[in-house]
């Protein structure tokens, strides 16, 4: 395996962090906060990346169409909260998956329904096209080293707003103990949906902002809500680090393992069932790394509530 | 009700009420005994496929609803065991062995070894981390499912024939097929009865209760909740068994999340901790996806929206209703 290869591949493998990073910070704090299981989290991505190439078909104009799709996944989110998901905080567990789930079989097929079930497809803004060469004979495209940069811009942003602010301070205070916040004077309601809110604005916007180098279809948040999940879990339901940090190990992991798992089997393989067995072993790997961290530490690596 | 005097008659009526309370069930199963007979007036094998399959997913739900319902495990990775199940057919077909019994034999002992191994890790773990859990092993095998290019992989796996029964080719009879999965849902509702009814199912509620408490009286729940999830995964491998010889095709497809999720909506539509409610909750959601299916292309459009109203609005699901509906001011709870 060359230098170049896994240059590009961790690459790859940060970009996939960043984006999970992206929808699971907005998946762990209404998880944290409110208790909340929010199985249509993944649709709500699939709705950004909709609205975005709508938006940018629109007014033929990538940014334009960004900077439409962020308030259209905000409004999106609270008219959610405040027509279903307000009704079940609080509510069993069972309750808010069998809801959630009703809301992905019903949006997933709505999409269908408005869009049609091709994939659409939104072009690369011209200021981020094309390749730069990060080394000799490696060329690696600008929106995607664009896209982990404004992933890592996001994340820091988040990171003082919840360190440095009042809105912050509450929403840490809420996944420690919302009912002692509640107690204390805050409209715990009114930060609920602040939170929910904020939430889908970010899982829209980390589905407009991968909408250029993934196709749009219908079901695209399905498998990746998965993975968030999975990502909450090893990080501690409730923290943003947790989050940040096993987004990067899941998307690193699935990465290099989906593109060097076949080439190390081979060391003790013959070549043909390595390359088989590690190409489909490999998506395996984040499960085994969420089993293992269960195993240990059952309420993640940064366990928010003691 | 007149009062009855006298040991005999009086243990007589305590146990007729007692069988009151299961009276849904034998009108259930009354009804799943004569359906067939009335599809011959119509399209038959068309309906009675539908059937077959609604009978088969009756026993995955029954089999969810055990630990579900009375151990409040919810387990987000319940199509596993359909997928073990369905795989142990694939498999040993494709080797040639075609015996029922066999593929049912292997198929609980590898349930029953995955639900051991997996619970083992997944109930340390409590609340949410218990759903997650169950949910990553449920992919693993997902995953594994599809790794498995000797047997299909991604595609599945065709099946040659039915299983066969006891060296007869009698389950290829799509009436005979039939029965035979009534007669096993019939067996597994009243085995998941006994266990529910036997000390073991009352621990289990009791752990469901309070861990805390149950544990002081010196139960350890890790064990009876282990041995509930075993059992649950073993009733859910033949219901995967059934399911292959159903569709004679075995495939990854059978174990996703949504497949568990739809179990849970199952059970839960149904109402959970009432056995019957799976069962009827799984004939509800199949047929209402048959119907919906027939009405409009777009039909999902509107089976989501019913499962959020269900989750939202119907406490006790359709046994909750039916709880009312006979004692009007009761709240519908479960058991």
């Amino acid at each position: 395996m060359s230098t170049a290869l896994l240059l590009v591949q961790t690459l790859n493998g940060l970009q996939l962090g960043i984006l999970l990073f992206l929808i699971a910070a907005g998946l762990t704090l209404v998880f944290g906060v409110m208790d909340f299981i929010n199985l249509a989290h993944g649709v709500q991505y699939m709705i950004g990346a909709y609205l975005a190439a709508m938006f940018c078909a629109w007014t033929d104009s990538f940014w334009i169409g960004i900077a439409l799709t962020l308030p259209a996944a905000l409004a999106f989110g609270l008219v959610l909260e405040m027509l279903i998901f307000r009704r079940l905080y609080g509510r069993d567990h069972l309750d808010q998956v069998l809801a959630t789930l009703g809301l992905i079989i019903f949006l997933n097929q709505a999409v269908k329904t408005v869009w049609g079930a091709a994939p659409l497809s939104v072009p690369v803004p011209d200021l981020l096209s094309g390749n730069i060469a990060l080394m000799d004979g490696l060329l690696y495209p600008v929106y995607r080293l664009a896209l982990i940069g404004i992933g890592l811009a996001v994340a820091l942003l988040l990171y003082v707003l919840i360190n440095a602010t009042r809105v912050g301070m509450l929403v840490r205070a809420g996944a420690t103990n919302a009912p002692m916040v509640s107690a204390l004077g805050v409209d715990i309601g009114r930060l609920f949906m602040v939170v929910f809110g904020f939430g889908s604005m970010l899982a829209g916007f980390a589905g407009a902002m991968v909408a250029p180098i993934l196709s749009v279809e219908p079901g695209m948040g399905d498998n990746l809500l998965i993975l968030t999940f999975v990502v909450i879990v090893i990080g501690g339901i409730g923290s943003i680090r947790g989050a940040f940090v096993a987004a990067l190990m899941v998307g690193m992991i699935d990465t290099l393992g989906r593109a060097f798992g076949p080439q190390l089997l081979r060391l003790i393989m013959a070549p043909a069932a390595a390359s088989q067995t590690g190409r489909s072993l490999a998506p395996m790997l984040i499960y085994v790394l969420m089993a293992a961290v269960l195993y240990f530490r059952p309420s993640g690596l940064f366990p928010v509530k003691q | 009700m007149t009062a009855v005097r006298g040991t005999p008659t009086a243990r007589l009526m305590r146990l007729l009420r007692s069988e009151a309370r299961h009276a849904p069930a034998l009108w259930i199963f009354a009804v799943l005994v004569v359906v067939p007979v009335a599809a011959r007036f119509g399209p038959e094998s068309f309906l009675l496929s539908l059937l077959t399959r609604t009978l088969i997913f009756a026993i995955a739900a029954l089999s969810l609803d055990l630990i579900l319902g009375y151990g409040a495990l919810v387990s987000f990775g319940h199509a596993a065991f359909l997928g073990i199940g369905s795989y142990a057919v694939g498999i040993l077909a494709a080797h040639g062995i075609n015996e029922l019994l066999v593929q049912m034999l292997v198929a609980v002992i590898a349930a029953v070894i995955f639900a051991a191994a997996t619970s083992a890790v997944s109930l340390r773990a409590t609340g949410v981390y218990y759903i997650m859990s169950t949910l990553a092993f449920g992919q693993m095998l997902y995953f594994f499912a599809v790794s498995l290019s000797a047997y299909g992989g991604d595609d599945g796996l065709t099946l040659a024939a039915r299983s066969r029964l006891f060296g007869t080719d009698v389950l290829a009879n799509d009436r005979v097929f039939y029965y035979v999965a009534l007669v096993l849902l019939a067996g597994f509702y009243v085995l998941a009865r006994r266990i529910i009814g036997s000390r073991f199912g009352r621990v289990l509620s009791g752990i469901r209760e309070n861990p805390l408490r149950m544990r002081a009286v010196g139960f350890e729940p890790f064990h009876y909740q282990m041995t509930a999830c075993a059992l649950a995964g073993a009733m859910c491998s033949i219901a995967g068994v059934l399911l292959a010889n159903h569709s004679e095709f075995v495939s990854p497809a059978y174990m996703t999340w949504q497949r568990s999720g739809e179990l849970l909506a199952m059970v839960i539509l149904g109402g959970m901790g009432t056995l019957w409610g799976a069962i009827v909750g799984a004939i509800a959601f199949l047929l209402l996806e048959e119907v919906l299916s027939g009405l409009t292309e777009h039909w999902k459009l509107i089976l989501g929206p019913i499962l959020i109203v269900v989750a939202l609005g119907g406490r006790g699901g359709l046994a909750g209703a039916f709880k009312r509906l006979r004692q009007p001011g009761s709240d519908g709870g479960v058991a």
